[in-house]
């Protein structure tokens, strides 16, 4: 029997982040067979995807995202909005050209 | 007076919260550094769609796919040895960090064979051969040389930042009680890993 020591830091077990692992390699694993499937213009959407869906868990799980506080998710997003911002910005940019 | 000399000698100085955020700041502004990149690329690739994908059946699809998860374990190896240093599993935690350090190297050693494959086939920035080709063509190596190129600047640095935290580790200066450092260095690490599940699809998987 083991005691429950800080509940509140991150997840002490091994076996949840053995999971995620698992779940980054079939997702690996699903997107190569995507690609080979040759649906056309969904390839690249299917792929964007998937890759965000593997960074989405790689910041929550791997980079403990889940068990920070709220500042820290509120920074992320700020930081991704911006990224985003450019994308269109350029976009709407390119097509007027 | 003499109360806070007393405080003193038990309070710990230090804001391991603050120190993360330092390091999530600091890697926003490789999030800006590679998300130009990217939007250097998504443009060139809308515009030359045809000639990407005709480059890029060019690329080894295993041995990228292959060093995926080469990157994606060792970011597993990476977070179990900061729970094993949060469980006061220091040997354990010393074999994980030097696991993670080989993983990285492993990856470096496909790279290299995969650039030296492509020299090979004179295609390298600058080479006749792929001056020859379309421009289309010539802007989807040069994309490929200066992305993978740069991520793999940050695997080496990565790498020897998880050098030091090994000796840290060793030394007891990072402990069960401190270990933010390891946490940061792990958070770097990650962002490495996530840079590249970018990477692979998009240049390995537009066949």
């Amino acid at each position: 029997m083991q005691i429950h020591d800080k509940p509140h830091e991150h997840s002490h077990s091994y076996g949840a982040y053995i999971l995620v692992w698992l779940a980054l390699m079939a997702l690996t694993a699903i997107t190569v067979a995507v690609a080979g499937m040759n649906i056309g213009r969904f390839t690249v959407a299917t792929a964007l995807i998937i890759a965000s869906f593997k960074a989405y868990l790689v910041l929550t799980v791997f980079m403990h995202l889940r068990s920070e506080t709220k500042t820290f998710v509120v920074f992320v997003i700020v930081a991704l909005l911006f990224l985003g911002i450019s994308f269109v910005l350029l976009f709407s940019d390119y097509s007027f050209h | 007076m003499s109360s806070t000399e007393h405080i003193a000698g038990t309070h710990v100085h230090r804001d391991d919260v603050g120190s993360r955020m330092g390091m999530w700041l600091f890697l926003f502004t490789e999030l800006i550094l590679f998300g130009g990149m990217f939007l250097l690329y998504s443009v060139y690739r809308f515009q030359y769609a045809d000639e990407f994908h005709l480059a890029a059946k060019e690329l080894n699809t295993i041995m990228g796919a292959f060093n995926t998860a080469v990157l994606l374990t060792s970011s597993l190896t990476m977070v179990l040895a900061i729970i094993a240093i949060q469980r006061d599993q220091k040997t354990l935690s010393i074999l994980l960090q030097l696991i993670t350090i080989f993983f990285a190297i492993f990856f470096l050693v496909n790279k290299y064979f995969e650039w030296t494959a492509k020299f090979h086939h004179g295609i390298y920035p600058g080479s006749e051969e792929l001056l020859s080709k379309s421009s289309g063509e010539i802007l989807f190596y040069g994309l490929y040389y200066v992305m993978t190129g740069l991520h793999g600047i940050h695997v080496i640095v990565g790498m020897f930042l998880i050098a030091v935290m090994t000796r840290m580790t060793r030394k007891d200066i990072i402990t069960k009680d401190s270990y933010v450092r390891l946490e940061n260095a792990g958070l770097y690490w990650h962002l490495v890993d996530i840079i590249w599940i970018f990477l692979f699809p998009l240049f390995y998987l537009i066949t």
